[in-house]
């Protein structure tokens, strides 16, 4: 669901194939047919933004049909956990849960803790702030629970307040019959889906569910995820063999991205960013990011040996290891944040490194607007991209609105080296780092990240040399020598990978990050990734053909944490330790020798503890951990049914509508999401909805996705004459109802106008695009890949010119996948006359910012 | 065409890529055929005033065939290439040892006839030229009909005859023209006799063809076999009442009929283009003699394995180990 | 099981030098449409951009095989005809197929091939390349000798030695080779002719991701095809078929075979494709009785009548 696996992800879908091959039956829930639902034994077409109402209904249905696997979720995840008994539902409370407050539009999330955990059962802040994301507010990791335990449970799972209990009942409006009409689809194929994911799951077999930004690119998108792991957990079908939620990610290695991270909130290993009043210390920041129980209570260790790993001799313990050099996070610093503060002027220059944000970014013309608000942009990329060429070719210059000579943006292009051209890492969705060789030397002036970060690292601490001021000290005491190879002088990746993997005070390799010290003895540069270098060997680079070993094929490449192929992977065996069944053997239980074995894989947890142990009450970290808890990352070692923190819009999924939609909210009074994060501004209009005035000028779903044949923004593909004329030109998908409807014809243009922009498009008429009965209307889509810009050897409008910045607060994720729109035949005007049509539009609909 | 039967309307075959020259050598080699014969046989009859005129019709058409040929290659350098070894498999091979060895003796066998020089080669050169004028004149349609264009294909038993009719009508009609009337008797008799060949077998193929022969009803075939039809009944009508009397009308008769012989060649030529553009003119033929049981297709719906374990191993796409060599 | 695949000049006329014959089986029901196929051609070929631009033609933009295309992937958009969509049942709920669901309702009949529900609405994508056919056609037509036989069975243009002429364009009974502008000469695949002798895979081969493409040994693919039609056909899917799998074909069987989910025509491919040299004989003995005849009924103009 959410997810082109077979466009998006075609070499991995291979094994999709091939487990259907093998009796497998593969289900595809898009809004559109694609070629993975070509592939599939079964699509179902839902609206785009109702994943929830699916989802939940699928835990309905299990409830309905007492399908969970009562034992799994007994002893492995939080269901008979008892919840605080103040906590109010959006069932009872038209679409909010408790602790909304109206004057921040965040919740306080007091009551939604574990029952007795006390106050504040949360590390961190108890309400979220609107400019912080919920890591940040809530305490990454979860609660301080004594002894790992919640502090009240009720095994039998009768009790009103327990979780399973809570769940049920905020499902139980979610009917088959709710679910057609909030989706779309038909009641009988919802009903075959939730019965087959059922049917196959249980002690004999299990179910994955593989999404990807078709469900997280929503102002619901964490919950569309949450949802999955419900239902998951309520199936027993995480931590076992052919179950899990796969993440299919984006760019090859934006996982790595997210490990190691390149994002503004997180440090190497998840371990969060300082906050410049709550973590004044050390000391302070571990005692509110790591929970004291479960594999997060080392954090500790985790965050000091990365502090060694950067200031080396420098971060002693007197000087709490150098934590204030750390910069702090004050706010939202994400994409859409920054950019917002650069059209106000607050930003003056900008990296813009292996992104091309006038293409692939919400609300094209705001991301140039704000472009052209910068005093200089350094734009690294293979080719000039439309990023770097704004200033003189933008949509803007067509229409009169901007002149190159009016901006002052002095815009830097550094040619980029390609992954071909380099060593390093590339990890994939289920955490496997696989490094790749360089193959031949970066043509030209082209280098390499590591190259140009390096290299700009030793320009600023030659140009800070001998400085006295301390706000240099952080660069100047950096561990910043890497040896070097070649004319170029390109640092060597390894050497990287080495800091990253850690060492012992002998300067031997770590295996694990069970050997991280606290006291600074150790380094490593990201604790998940400890051991990746272990034995002096690159064990990302081990390419033993999975002909040559057994299935698991534990010998190619690595896996963080500790090489596990399989995470959890203690929940394939049950309480006792024996395999769930002979079919799902995967790792259990060894009796006589006293520790876990498996098929091939390591196991998620620590090697010697027996099932039958139980923490004492004033245990901590991993001694916390019975040995009937799998999941070692929380602080309770259950798998999270309900979730009581770490999410900013409510500890349970809840169907809300998309920002843009041409329907009500059928279960809540709240109609959107209350807590996504909207930008009033006239650079940013949105669609009046919900039957609001003017709500009918934009009476068309739009959605946009990807094709195989091109990649994200296009700078990649567009460029490429074997890709260019695959997919030559920026088209749109409607139905044949549609495109009667509207006097579209096939292989024709059309204009698709948003309040935002008119675009113009080629239109592909097509059966796989249906018309859905939606609360007794008829609804339309309109499909576009969003690959499209001015540059490249085949250009076009982009889809993302038609988006406003609406975002996820959880995350700041864009909704890219759905808003509203019109469609009219023809071609888009020109010139001025494309901004006259504009405002028709809002004039009409009577957009008013 | 209904979706259902082709693919997004794509033809199945490629059209030939021949140009204009094609069919303009189709019909100079006929001419070149057909009058070195007629040059032979009438200075054997001993009609020298024909002969010489029928060498110059030969040598003007084997003359221009090679120009024709280069054109559409592209290179003179191409053409010799067509040398390099002798297939029987391939009419154009053939057709290429057999236009060079034509050339070659028709050259001759003309000079001879305009000069008186080289007496002994050319002995041998007339009879050798007017021996393969017959080859040169039909293996243009072995050349065509040895292809997967339907309508070419299908007509191979019927299309060698149409080209040599075409060709005794080039060169009877070419003959009339640079000939006074009063030698060309036999010009004439050729030209009509083959104006009534050339247009009945025409009508012989087009019947044989069937279900086939729908391109030559439509479009750029069916105009251009009008036109044959009207340029060959009325140059045959003034050749038969006047183009004894008079030369003016001798010529025009003339004109006439090698404008309908060459028309003759761009409508077969059309037509194959039309057959091989439309994916109806192959699948649907084929189609039939299949459901017909006249011949199985290509295709087999029934496995030779009967027990597969449904459940078991064996996944589609398990790699082939590479084989080594 | 396999059928004995000879062809006139392999393996007899190489000796000890003949290799196995090697060739592709095409499994178009595992075919994603991902096009690598396609990509992966043209990188290793170095061969020209053809760009056509917007077609309309479901998500193909590259239309046919060509000069410039020498693996071409196919997508049809395919609904089941309406008198079967209303014999389905429409009230399943046990996770039934679209293929279980006509069965039952003894539909499967009645045209519904495909592995989706409802409506029966299917998309069919499918690789296709040169088919290296036991009679060539292209081959024994080509007067200058510069396609050829390889020691591995396949068919193969050398680029020195073609000359344009185009005879092999229109002798194709699959359309497949044709003319590259501005240079006058044709192209098709090698069947990576370079690789196999560095005994590596050709290249659109080991791009799929799925191995909808498999190549090896002829008679080793023969054998998994085999198998892998009688799966098909026992899941329900009763259209599929082997499509130039035998020797008895009109063009003696191919070196690449396909198993399509639908009758040929649908895939642009001819049900009954013919070698035309098959009928050369007839079409030699025409043209030399025609040869004769014209030469009768020259002599006839000439001595039959007055002079
Ligand atoms: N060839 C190719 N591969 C790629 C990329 C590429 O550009 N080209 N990009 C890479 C990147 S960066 C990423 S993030 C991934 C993304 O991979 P995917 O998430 O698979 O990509 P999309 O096509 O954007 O969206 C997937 C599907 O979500 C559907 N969808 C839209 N809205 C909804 C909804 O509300 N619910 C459900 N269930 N489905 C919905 C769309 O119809 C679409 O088919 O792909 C990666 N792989
Ligand atoms: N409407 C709409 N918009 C979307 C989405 C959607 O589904 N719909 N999806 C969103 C998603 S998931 C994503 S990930 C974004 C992607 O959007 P962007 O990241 O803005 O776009 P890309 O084209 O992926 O930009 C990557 C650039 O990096 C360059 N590059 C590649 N390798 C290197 C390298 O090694 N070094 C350097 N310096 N440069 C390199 C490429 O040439 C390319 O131009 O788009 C988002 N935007
Ligand atoms: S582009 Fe790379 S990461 Fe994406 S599917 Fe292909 S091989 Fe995998
Ligand atoms: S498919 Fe066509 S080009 Fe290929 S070998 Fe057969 S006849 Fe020749
Ligand atoms: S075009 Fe080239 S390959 Fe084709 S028949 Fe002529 S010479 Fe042979
Ligand atoms: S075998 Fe080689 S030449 Fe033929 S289609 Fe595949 S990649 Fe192209
Ligand atoms: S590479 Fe394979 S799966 Fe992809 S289009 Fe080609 S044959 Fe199909
Ligand atoms: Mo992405």
């Amino acid at each position: 669901m959410g997810s082109n696996m077979a466009e998006q992800h075609p070499v991995g879908f291979q094994w999709v194939i091939e487990a259907k091959e093998r009796g497998a039956k593969v289900i595809h829930v898009d809004p559109r047919f694609t070629r993975t639902s070509a592939m599939a034994d079964r699509h179902v077409p839902i609206r785009p933004g109702t994943d929830i109402a699916f989802l939940g209904g699928i835990v309905n249905y299990i409830f309905e049909h007492d399908a969970w696997f009562r034992e799994y979720v007994e002893h492995y995840t939080n269901g008979p956990v008892i919840i605080n008994r103040d906590l109010q539902d959006t069932e009872d409370a038209s679409g909010f849960f408790s602790g909304w407050n109206p004057a921040h539009s965040a919740y306080g999330i007091s009551t939604w803790s574990y029952d007795k955990a006390g106050g504040e059962a949360t590390a961190g802040k108890s309400e979220q702030q609107a400019d912080v994301s919920g890591e940040q507010a809530h305490g990454a990791h979860g609660m301080k629970l004594e002894g790992g335990q919640p502090p009240e449970l009720d095994a039998t799972m009768q009790d009103k307040g327990c979780v399973v209990q809570l769940v049920k009942r905020h499902f139980a409006r979610y009917t088959p019959e709710v679910v057609a009409e909030i989706c779309g689809c038909s009641s009988q194929d919802f009903l075959a889906v939730a019965a087959a994911l059922c049917e196959n799951s249980g002690r004999e077999r299990t179910s994955s569910i593989v999404y990807a930004v078709g469900w997280t690119q929503h102002t619901t998108g964490v919950q569309n995820v949450r949802a999955a792991s419900i239902i998951q957990l309520l199936l027993g079908n995480i931590g076992r063999p052919g179950g899990g939620i796969l993440a299919l990610r984006g760019h090859a290695n934006i996982q790595g991205s997210t490990d190691i991270p390149t994002l503004y909130n997180i440090l190497p290993g998840y371990i969060p960013m300082p906050h410049p009043q709550s973590h004044p210390s050390l000391d302070k920041f571990v005692e509110l990011n790591g929970p004291d129980t479960g594999a997060w209570g080392n954090l500790r260790p985790y965050i000091v040996s990365l502090l060694k790993a950067w200031w080396g001799d420098a971060a002693t313990e007197d000087k709490d290891f150098c934590f204030h050099y750390l910069p702090r996070i004050n706010g939202d610093h994400s994409h859409y944040a920054m950019m917002l503060g650069a059209l106000d002027g607050g930003v003056r220059g900008m990296f813009c490194v292996g992104q091309n944000p006038t293409v692939g970014s919400a609300n094209a013309k705001l991301i140039r607007l704000a472009l052209a608000k910068l005093d200089w942009l350094v734009v690294r990329d293979f080719q000039p991209v439309e990023s770097a060429t704004f200033w003189k070719d933008s949509p803007e210059h067509e229409s009169g609105e901007v002149r190159a000579e009016d901006i002052q943006t002095e815009v830097f292009f550094l040619p980029a080296a390609a992954h071909t051209e380099k060593d390093g890492n590339f990890t994939n969705t289920q955490r496997l780092l696989q490094w790749h060789h360089k193959a031949c030397e970066p043509p030209g002036e082209c280098r390499s990240e590591l190259h140009w970060i390096y290299h700009l690292g030793k320009a600023i601490r030659k140009k800070l040399a001998g400085s006295e001021d301390p706000k240099d000290r952080p660069i100047l005491d950096l561990m910043w020598e890497y040896p070097v190879q070649g004319p170029h002088e390109e640092p060597d990746a390894e050497h990287v990978l080495m800091e990253i993997s850690g060492r012992k005070p002998d300067g031997s390799f770590l295996s694990s990050y069970d050997e991280l010290e606290e006291d600074g003895s150790t380094t490593c540069g990201s604790w998940i990734h400890c051991g990746i270098y272990k034995d002096g060997v690159n064990q990302s680079a081990r390419k033993k053909p999975h002909t040559e070993q057994n299935w698991v094929a534990h010998e190619w490449g690595w896996a963080w944490p500790k090489d596990t192929r399989l995470i959890y992977n203690r929940a394939s065996a049950d309480p006792e330790g024996n395999p769930w069944s002979e079919r799902k053997r995967y790792v259990w239980w060894d009796a006589e020798e006293g520790k876990w074995t498996s098929v091939g894989d390591s196991p998620d947890f620590p090697p010697d503890k027996a099932p039958d142990y139980r923490p004492d009450k004033n245990a901590k970290k991993m001694q916390a951990i019975a040995g009937d808890k799998p999941f070692i990352l929380h602080p309770d070692g259950r798998g999270w049914i309900y979730s009581p923190t770490g999410l900013v819009d409510g500890p349970l999924p809840t169907h809300y509508e998309p920002q843009e939609t041409p329907v009500r909210n059928p279960l809540y009074a709240q109609q959107q999401n209350p807590t996504r994060q909207v930008f009033h501004r006239p650079e940013n209009p949105y669609h009046p909805v919900n039957g609001e005035p003017g709500s009918d000028v934009f009476p068309y779903v739009l959605t946009t996705y990807r094709l195989t044949e091109h990649h994200t923004a296009g700078g990649m593909s567009r460029t490429v004459p074997y890709l260019a004329e695959l997919q030559p030109e920026f088209f749109c998908e409607v139905s044949p109802q549609l495109a009667a409807e509207r006097g579209l014809e096939h292989g024709g243009w059309a204009t698709i106008v948003t309040a935002r922009q008119a675009v113009e498009a080629r239109v592909m008429v097509t059966e796989r695009i249906k018309p859905l009965e939606v609360e007794g209307r008829t609804m339309h889509l309109v499909g576009t890949p969003y690959h499209w810009g001015g540059v490249g050897i085949v250009t076009g409008d982009s889809a993302n010119e038609l988006l406003p910045i609406v975002l996820d607060n959880n995350v700041h994720i864009s909704e890219y996948k759905v808003a509203t729109c019109d469609i009219r035949p023809g071609r888009r005007p020109r010139g001025r006359a494309r901004l006259d049509l504009l405002e028709q539009y809002r004039q009409r609909a009577g957009v008013k910012d | 065409m209904s979706e259902s039967t082709s693919y997004h309307g794509q033809p199945l075959i490629k059209e030939p890529i021949w140009t204009w020259e094609i069919p303009c050598y189709f019909f100079t080699g006929g001419l070149a055929g057909g009058s070195a014969g007629l040059a032979y046989l009438s200075q054997l009859r001993g009609n020298e005033v024909l002969a010489r005129r029928a060498w110059t019709g030969a040598t003007v058409g084997i003359g221009m065939s090679p120009l024709f040929l280069i054109s559409d290659l592209g290179r003179p350098m191409r053409f010799l290439n067509m040398l390099r070894m002798f297939k029987v498999s391939s009419p154009m091979s053939v057709g290429s040892w057999i236009l060079s060895a034509s050339g070659a003796s028709t050259t001759l066998a003309a000079l001879n006839a305009w000069t008186g020089r080289f007496p002994r080669s050319a002995r041998f050169a007339r009879p050798a030229a007017a021996l393969l004028g017959l080859p040169l004149s039909t293996y243009t349609a072995a050349l065509v009909a040895n292809t997967a264009v339907p309508v070419w294909h299908e007509a191979r038993r019927m299309l060698p005859f149409v080209f040599g009719s075409g060709a005794a009508l080039s060169a009877g009609a070419a003959a009339v023209i640079a000939t006074p009337p009063e030698h060309a008797a036999p010009a004439r008799r050729l030209a009509l006799a083959s104006a009534a060949l050339e247009l009945a077998s025409n009508e012989v193929m087009k019947k044989q063809l069937g279900e086939h022969g729908e391109p030559y009803q439509r479009g750029a075939p069916s105009k251009f076999s009008h036109l044959t039809q009207a340029l060959i009944v009325s140059g045959a009508g003034l050749l038969l009442r006047r183009g004894q009397s008079s030369r003016g009308a001798a010529i025009a008769a003339g004109s006439m009929l090698c404008a309908g012989a060459l028309s003759a060649r761009w409508t077969v030529f059309k037509a194959g283009f039309q057959s091989a553009s439309d994916p109806k003119y192959v699948v649907e033929p084929q189609r039939r003699m299949i459901e017909r049981g006249e011949r199985r297709g290509a295709s087999r719906r029934v496995s030779q394995v009967r027990e597969v374990q449904l459940d078991k191993g064996s996944p589609a796409t398990a790699p082939l180990p590479l084989s080594g060599s | 099981m396999s059928p004995q695949l000879e062809t006139v000049a392999w393996p007899a006329s190489y000796g000890e030098h003949a290799q196995p014959r090697m060739g592709f089986f095409t499994d178009t029901s595992v075919c994603i449409g991902c096009k690598a196929c396609e990509v992966a051609c043209k990188e290793w070929n170095q061969i020209p951009m053809s760009m056509q631009g917007f077609t309309g033609k479901s998500y193909d933009n590259t239309i046919d095989l060509g000069a410039d295309t020498w693996r071409h992937v196919a997508f049809i958009e395919q609904k089941a005809p309406a008198r079967v969509v209303e014999k389905l049942p429409t009230d399943v709920t046990d996770g039934a197929s679209l293929v279980d669901c006509a069965a039952r309702a003894q539909a499967v009949e009645g045209g519904v091939q495909t592995y989706q529900e409802s409506d029966g609405f299917r998309w069919l994508m499918a690789s296709d390349v040169c088919k290296h056919c036991t009679h060539a056609a292209c081959l024994d037509a080509c007067p200058t000798g510069a396609l050829f036989r390889t020691e591995y069975g396949t068919v193969v243009v050398q680029e020195d030695v073609c000359n344009g002429c185009g005879y092999c364009v229109p002798a194709c009974p699959f359309g497949v080779l044709d003319q590259r502008e501005g240079d006058g000469r044709v192209w098709k695949c090698t069947l990576c002719y370079d690789r196999l002798k560095d005994d590596k895979e050709p290249a659109c081969a080991q791009a799929c991701p799925t191995n909808s493409i498999q190549f090896g040994e002829l008679s080793e693919l023969h054998e998994r095809a085999e198998h892998r039609l009688a799966r098909l056909q026992q899941a329900g899917q009763d259209k599929a078929q082997l499509y130039l799998a035998d020797g008895d074909d009109g063009i003696g069987g191919a070196g690449a075979f396909f198993l399509l989910l639908d009758e040929p025509e649908v895939y642009g491919l001819p049900p009954d494709p013919v070698d035309t040299r098959r009928d050369l004989g007839e079409i030699w003995a025409a043209a030399g009785a025609a040869a004769v005849a014209l030469g009768i009924g020259l002599a006839a103009a000439v001595f039959g009548g007055q002079r």
